[in-house]
């Protein structure tokens, strides 16, 4: 059946489905019509959404890949490389990187899994639509606010220098709402009967949601953080206004220059050597393929963890 | 061990809606007592009471009393957590924990509450499961998750879970209403044999079953939609099938309404 087939029957009523022999109606022409519409506009959005991913992994893959494939790539750094020579690596910037997410999720997290607890477990009245709202203003912050509020905080007001874990404080404000938002949806996903059955042996509310409702919802809340963590980790605003940028290898949050993948990515986006604009894309390449190795993990940990069935 | 529930001119509310009205009864200990009555009655409204899960939805309250032998369980420093380790609950459908594997659903209540000898528990939980005769369906199976078992076999494993924690009293609201004739029937003798131990109170829509398996029968109706529900009579199984004293009871009985 193709549009071409109904408009030329024009004698046929397309609205009014006709009668067969055994007593049930033909599948209406109109309605086939209207799923093969739909059908195609379907497909196309899809096709559309995926030509950037695409195309992107495409070129980040041929201009950066083959960085990648040379193992220096993941034992050196730049120190002493100009922008004239090839070779160094990204170690420092892949450390630096690890170690700004790491920090950061030690922080949010716990805010995070709570806030998001407190909000479904407990929260009732004024309080709970306060924090709630709260949240949702958060979830609105773009990256260079948080990372001038906290400039704001850190360097002017307190005097501190720009360290890595201003940067970490930054992102923390980026990845709280996240990890808030979709540790709610987890918890608020696990239905109320298992809360009701877990009262009834006489187990303390606090203990019910410990032992019972989080591990319900776990591999979800391992998602969410997840996501929250990929955000962060691609996030560059808070570096460039807080995270200094260096060569060498600098892994200390509290002394200074810290090097990250975003930073190497800025650092050398305007050269024109090819040496140099090869490190852009292969410190790019890098940085998807870190995000994807920890969704792997995360998946992989949340599988440990999901509900038996 | 069983323990006798006397209900005192229990009023049950949620905000501002009188659910309940008047209720005085008395459930005796080792016997079965069954609630009947039409949809919105109350009949599970009252049942959470007498473990105080019916506090757990917000703006919950009641107004009366509710002792359990000599002890009111709505006294001021009464913890609704200890009175629930006192009076167990099985609900309408099956719900073991999904993460958790048969055996360690069982001894749920006992580990949330502290037990943590291995060997304790292996053996609380073959005993408990014995009593709701799952055991020799799951024995060899208790590592594999509770939620592989089929709704009749859940439902007995959270009867199982129940009863692990030794609770004087087994409510259970409903709990054939999701399970197939079969299995109904396993429910009916595992709740014959459970009364020589324990209170049982449980709510039912099916008065084949309250006929066949309670000692006494308690009957609720309400006036009208919105309005509270209401204690009609009390009377032995028996007398309430045959011969019910108020006219009401009768007609829901025979059929002629509900």
């Amino acid at each position: 059946m193709t549009a071409a087939d109904v408009t030329s029957d024009s004698n046929l009523n397309v609205m009014r489905p006709r009668e067969s022999a055994g007593g049930f109606n033909h599948r209406s022409r109109a309605r086939a019509l209207r799923n093969h519409i739909a059908r195609v506009v379907m497909w196309t959005a899809f096709a559309v959404a995926m030509v950037p991913l695409v195309w992107i992994l495409w070129s980040v893959i041929t201009k950066g890949g083959a960085l990648l494939l040379n193992s220096h790539w993941w034992t050196n750094s730049q120190r002493g490389i100009t922008n004239r020579m090839v070779g160094g690596g990204a170690i420092h910037a892949i450390e630096g990187t690890l170690i700004e997410a790491l920090a950061t999720a030690v922080m949010a997290v716990p805010i995070g899994v709570m806030t998001a607890i407190y909000l479904v477990e407990y929260g009732r009245g004024r309080l709970a639509r306060v924090v709630s709202f709260t949240v949702d203003i958060l979830t609105g912050i773009p990256s260079i606010v948080a990372a001038l509020f906290i400039y704001a905080v850190w360097v002017t007001t307190f005097g501190f220098q720009r360290v890595g874990f201003a940067v970490c404080l930054a992102l923390v404000l980026l990845m709280i709402p996240v990890i808030v938002r979709s540790t709610e949806e987890m918890l608020k996903l696990v239905p109320n009967e298992l809360r009701e059955a877990s009262y009834a042996l006489g187990v303390p509310k606090w203990k019910t949601i410990a032992r019972v409702v989080v591990p319900t919802a776990f591999s979800g809340i391992i998602t969410g953080i997840l996501l929250g963590l990929a955000r962060v980790m691609g996030e560059t605003a808070p570096l460039l206004i807080l995270g200094p940028y260096t060569k060498s290898i600098a892994t200390d949050l509290f002394s200074g220059l810290i090097p990250t993948l975003p930073t190497m990515i800025n650092q050398d986006r305007t050269e024109v050597l090819q040496p140099a604009v090869d490190r852009v894309w292969g410190a790019a390449m890098t940085l998807i393929l870190l995000i994807l190795l920890l969704n792997i993990a995360g998946r992989l940990v949340s599988r440990l963890g999901a509900p038996k069935t | 061990m069983a323990k006798r529930i006397d209900v005192k001119d229990l009023n049950i509310f949620y905000g501002a809606f009188k659910a309940v009205e008047d209720v005085t009864m008395t459930v005796e200990p080792r016997s079965v007592t069954a609630f009947i009555g039409p949809s919105g009655c109350g009949k599970s409204t009252l049942l959470r009471t007498f473990n105080r899960m019916h506090e757990v939805i917000p703006g919950a309250r009641v107004v009366g009393s509710v002792h359990l032998d000599d002890a009111d369980i709505y006294g001021s420093n009464v913890d609704p957590v200890a009175v629930r380790r006192t009076v167990g609950m099985v609900f309408q459908r099956p719900n073991p924990f999904p993460t958790m594997t048969i055996g360690d659903n069982v001894a749920a209540g006992l580990r949330l509450n502290g037990l943590r000898d291995k060997k304790i528990l292996a053996e609380k939980v073959e005993g408990s499961l014995r009593k709701a005769n799952l055991w020799d369906e799951v024995k060899d199976r208790l590592k594999k998750p509770g939620a592989g078992l089929s709704g009749g076999q859940q439902q007995r494993l959270c009867i199982a879970r129940a009863i692990a924690v030794e609770p004087q009293v087994l409510l259970m609201d409903e709990p054939c209403s999701a399970l197939d004739p079969i299995s109904t029937l396993a429910i009916e003798d595992l709740v014959s044999e459970l009364k020589s131990t324990y209170t049982i109170v449980i709510v039912t829509h099916n008065m084949q079953q309250a006929a066949r398996v309670s000692d006494r029968t308690a009957f609720f109706t309400l006036s009208a939609t919105g309005k509270p529900g209401r204690l009609i009579e009390m009377d032995d199984t028996q007398k309430m099938f045959s011969n019910p004293t108020e006219r009401t009871t009768e007609d829901y009985i025979s059929g002629r309404f509900g």
